[in-house]
């Protein structure tokens, strides 16, 4: 347990998401027999509480850092201005939540009967005690697992992310029709500096063609490395996948892309054995886009600004639409990001799945977006390909997105 | 009162009689349904035999059966194992859970014995007692012929039942078994040959539009589970997907445990089976899972072997023709006979004596366990009871005398500590840490570490004790958790209820287990895997390495989940830990 609390609190200041001194340090608790905490800290004796209230192994506590926190505040604070219905509650629509979380409860008290509260039919709790609690600064996450404590860091990344995508996509529709209130602009401007600047120089990757399987295993590990070290995704999500022989090598499901060894499933293109049971539940994706497109090499991550822009429609189109509260799966208009589609589907193989939609779009362009979710990649012999088409349509989302609200900031 | 019909039939086959007990919501509120509510009936004759006239048999289904709540099609049956002593219970698809329920029945209880064979028939509120003496002697597929359910759910016993066999199972609808813990021969005790069920009526759902969102929900995430919606997943190849990731990871049980990688196993996964027999869809009613799968071959359909069936019959015995498990699975089925104790216990054999099986060998003395004829006699006392009487106790594979099916625990700490605590023996159903060791979720843990284990085993019994109530199928929770199952619950009681509280009522269900095992006798001794796990290795490669499993961690493990499952160091459930969830408490 001890190696696991410190194992998850390292990676949450890996992320970007916390920090290794001051109020932002992650705190992480794990209990087999006795709880061991991954550091001393005030908050323990509110939190051990937590523990005897609910059956759980491990909690994660954090106050995320900036802009994390401040889009997290801005937000609670709506959750609380909202309709009864949806009082106290965030609800983001990027598909991770959707899938998920259901949505983002926000309690004002750091106080463990709230929390428990909370926890008993959610996974995390943000506590946001407004500007006039001196006792307990917030904004913080906790997130609790029954497993193991990486399942506390799934969320609170989960958490982050979602906060993220819907503070943006949510400024910019409301610019778009004209309710933007003159804290989201403030808070929109404070924030732009803590955006990490774009990448500008292309990561040279193994070349292919792969000599021998273990540097397909090298290249895929590699290419799940860059893609987190760059920003392309928040390491838990995403997937890789390389064909090589008549085999598909692909990401194992709940996969960390930064630590993809001994995490890559072997899948036969001839369908001769089921080892793909633990593989990425992309892998119907990635095979039919094999099969559509010939490419040996396909990316998967969740670009924050090809999600936003994504989630980006009109909103007089929008109110019009018959499938408006449906987007992630019905949108029935064809739309791009430069020459990139964005199709609309869930996760996995259902009816709605992104498998029905994402290979026949990535037939068209070497990248397409799936709605709210992320950017799939294709490189017809390496990740090289895919990594650079992966950076340019992120750097063109991004700059689209920035040009769209400096003209309606202008207007 | 949502969720519940209100009414459990009480049948006493000794009078011919009929009682409806009517518990309050307090009741049905505290034990949910399935495993919870039959085992509040199993403690009140806990102490008596397996055979005791007394002994009663139930038969249950939970406040989700017969709505529209994902995977909700099974019912739970409970009485004391005639093959271990213990708490003998199974989870049975099919349609008998849901035509119960449409009956206007929660569950039944039986107790009595009758003098001659009987059929039970209840179609709605009526119920009659038959005479099945023409049918005994019949196996499960011939009852059925005759019987004719239509769309009325069957429950049958067969001829291993009726001679004996200690792990007997009862096939429900011909293809899905009640297979472990020797059910069948406890029906077969009491004469019964079948149930035949049927219901004309519809469960009451407080909040249909909230059952339909969490029903969205849980659809939503099983459609992200490779393991269940995947190309390679259940809904396509059935449970027989596991079969490759066993040899993958060198956990596939061979040769009665003596390795854990059999060499042949690429040419008899799932995919072989797919090719030949061409299996379509089939389960539980209402589930869209589906896991079943029906093949053909010779224009005539058969259920194909599930995963255990497919690993036991070919590796543990060392057998290598995907016809031969697909025959054995169906003459096991035919005569009422759990696959995985019966390979297990050619398995003892074949180590014992030394001979190696042909197909034909292996069919022939299937037949002789069923029919109680010579050898077979003694087979059908189950794996540790045929190796005593060899005087090889060792060569039996089993834990608290359940045989132990397809995942060798050296493969994984987390399932050899699950086997070891299980209330039913040698069962991997009990915690599934197969879910998290090898199947990565909810997350992936090391399954060559004992770190947190203990907690993470008590959490999942508690769980999935609580899933055996509701009722759902341990499959969903793959892909979906308590968190989307307590909204299914809510929506379909109108109780306000959380995934904690529904652990909290699982902590209570298995504590009662406990409680009934430890009134048997049963302690931290019987706690315990065969000696061969903690001193020959597995069968290693040069990235994997399957060493013995290291004793000393797994006795600490042993000791952290009493401590935490609120047991005394010898294993025995605590006065206060009772009371503390509201159990009855008996002196030990």
């Amino acid at each position: 347990m001890e190696q696991l609390v410190n194992k998850y609190a390292d990676k949450l200041v890996k992320a970007g998401l916390g920090q290794t001194s001051g109020p932002a340090q992650p705190l992480i608790g794990g209990l087999d027999d006795t709880l061991v905490w991954n550091r001393k800290a005030d908050e323990i004796h509110v939190l051990e509480n937590v523990f005897k209230g609910l059956t759980i192994n491990s909690l994660v506590f954090l106050r995320p850092k900036e802009p994390y926190g401040n889009l997290i505040n801005f937000l609670a604070e709506g959750a609380f201005n909202s309709t009864p219905k949806s009082f106290g509650l965030i609800q983001p629509k990027d598909c991770e939540t959707r899938t998920f979380l259901h949505d983002l409860p926000v309690i004002k008290e750091f106080c463990a009967d709230q929390i428990v509260r909370v926890l008993k039919k959610r996974k995390s709790v943000i506590i946001a005690p407004g500007k006039t609690n001196d006792n307990f600064k917030g904004p913080a996450i906790v997130a609790h697992g029954t497993v193991s404590p990486e399942q506390g860091f799934v969320t609170i990344s989960s958490v982050c992310f979602a906060s993220f995508i819907k503070f943006f996509t949510d400024y910019l529709e409301a610019l778009q029709t004209g309710t933007a209130t003159a804290d989201a602009h403030d808070l929109f401007d404070s924030v732009i500096p803590y955006l990490a600047p774009m990448q500008k120089k292309f990561p040279e990757l193994i070349p292919s063609p792969f000599p021998t399987e273990e540097t397909v295993y090298s290249a895929i590990i590699e290419a799940g490395q860059k893609t987190v070290e760059y920003g392309l995704v928040d390491s838990y999500f995403g997937n890789v996948s390389c064909l090589w022989n008549g085999t598909l090598y692909i990401s194992q499901t709940g996969s960390s892309l930064d630590e993809l060894s001994g995490c890559i499933d072997p899948v036969p293109m001839d369908g001769s054995t089921s080892a793909g049971l633990t593989a990425s539940s992309e892998l119907t994706a990635h095979l039919a886009t094999i099969s559509h497109t010939g490419c040996k090499a396909i990316l998967h991550g969740h670009p924050k600004f090809s999600v936003i822009l994504s989630m980006d429609c009109d909103p007089a189109e929008k109110a019009a639409c018959a499938f408006n509260e449906q987007c992630h799966i019905k949108c029935p208009k064809k739309r791009f990001a430069g020459s990139t589609p964005i199709v609309p589907g869930e996760v996995g193989t259902g009816p709605f799945g992104l498998c029905n939609t994402l290979p026949q779009a990535l037939t068209q362009a070497e990248s397409a977006i799936v709605y709210g979710h992320g950017l799939f990649t294709i490189g017809k012999n390496n990740f090289s390909e895919a990594f650079r088409t992966m950076m340019e349509v992120e750097d063109l989302c991004r700059n689209t997105y920035f040009e769209k609200i400096r003209f309606l900031r202008k207007t | 009162m949502y969720g519940w019909a209100g009414n459990i039939l009480v049948i006493d086959l000794t009078k011919k009689s009929i009682e409806i007990e009517t518990p309050g919501l307090d009741v049905y509120n505290r034990y949910v349904g399935g495993k919870g509510l039959g085992g509040r009936y199993l403690r009140q004759c806990a102490t008596l035999p397996w055979d005791h006239p007394g002994m009663v048999i139930c038969i249950f289904t939970g406040p989700l059966t017969g709505t529209i709540s994902p995977t909700s099609g099974r019912a739970h049956i409970l009485s004391k194992s005639p093959l271990t002593g213990l708490v003998g219970d199974s989870s049975v698809g099919g349609k008998l859970a849901t035509r119960l329920k449409r009956a206007g029945w929660d569950g039944i209880v039986i107790k009595g014995k009758s003098n001659t064979p009987v059929g039970i028939t209840i179609k709605d509120n009526r119920v009659e007692f038959q005479d099945a003496t023409e049918l005994w002697g019949l196996d499960t597929t011939a009852v059925h012929k005759k019987i004719r359910p239509g769309n009325a759910s069957l429950a049958s016993i067969g001829p291993a039942a009726e001679n004996g066999v200690r792990f007997a199972s009862i096939i429900v609808d011909r293809h899905f078994a009640a297979g472990r813990s020797g059910l069948g021969l406890c029906l077969a005790q009491k004469k019964i040959k079948y149930l035949l069920v049927d219901g004309t009526g519809h469960s009451k759902v407080k909040d249909p539009k909230k059952l339909k969102e969490a029903r969205e929900d849980i659809l939503r995430l099983t459609a992200a589970s490779p393991a269940l919606m995947g190309q390679f997943g259940f809904t396509c190849l059935g449970t027989g997907a596991v079969y490759d990731l066993m040899d993958n990871r060198r956990m596939m049980p061979t040769d009665n445990f003596r390795h854990t990688r059999f060499e042949h196993a690429s040419r008899l996964n799932a995919a072989a089976y797919a090719k030949t027999y061409e299996p379509k869809k089939h389960g539980c009613l209402g589930c869209h899972i589906l896991c079943k799968k029906i093949g053909t071959s010779n224009g005539q359909s058969m259920a194909m072997p599930e995963f255990e069936t497919m690993s036991h019959f070919t590796a543990l015995i060392g057998c290598m023709d995907t016809k031969l498990v697909v025959k054995a699975n169906e003459r096991c089925n035919s005569f009422g006979m759990d696959t995985i104790s019966a390979a297990s216990t050619l398995a003892c054999r074949r180590e014992i004596t030394g001979l190696d099986y042909t197909p034909d060998k292996v069919l022939s003395l299937l037949n002789d366990m069923a029919l109680g004829k010579g050898e077979g006699k003694d087979l059908a006392l189950g794996a540790t009871a045929y190796a005593k009487k060899m005087g090889a106790p060792q060569a039996a594979m089993a834990v608290k005398g359940m045989a132990l099916p397809a995942y060798d625990p050296r493969g994984a700490c987390g399932m050899a500590l699950g086997y070891a605590l299980s209330t039913r023996g040698g069962c991997h159903l009990r915690a599934y840490p197969i879910s998290h060791e090898i199947f990565r979720k909810p997350v992936a843990t090391d399954r060559f570490s004992f770190s947190g284990k203990a907690r993470i085993i008590k959490i999942a019994e508690d769980l999935n004790a609580v899933v055996d109530s509701l009722i759902a199928c341990k499959f969903t929770f793959f892909a979906a958790g308590l968190e989307e199952y307590a909204t299914a619950c809510e929506a379909v009681t109108g109780i306000e209820t959380s995934a904690q509280d529904l652990l909290k009522k699982g902590e209570r269900i298995y504590y009662n287990e406990r409680i009934i095992n430890a009134l048997n006798g049963f302690n931290a001794r019987d706690d315990d895997l065969p000696k061969r796990f903690f001193t020959e290795p597995g069968s290693s490669t040069k990235n994997i390495h399957i060493p013995p499993i290291n004793r000393q961690a797994f006795l600490d493990a042993k000791k952290k989940y009493y401590t935490i499952r609120g047991l005394s160091p010898k294993g025995l459930p605590k006065k206060e830990t009772a009371q503390a969830l509201g159990l009855l408490w008996n002196n030990l």
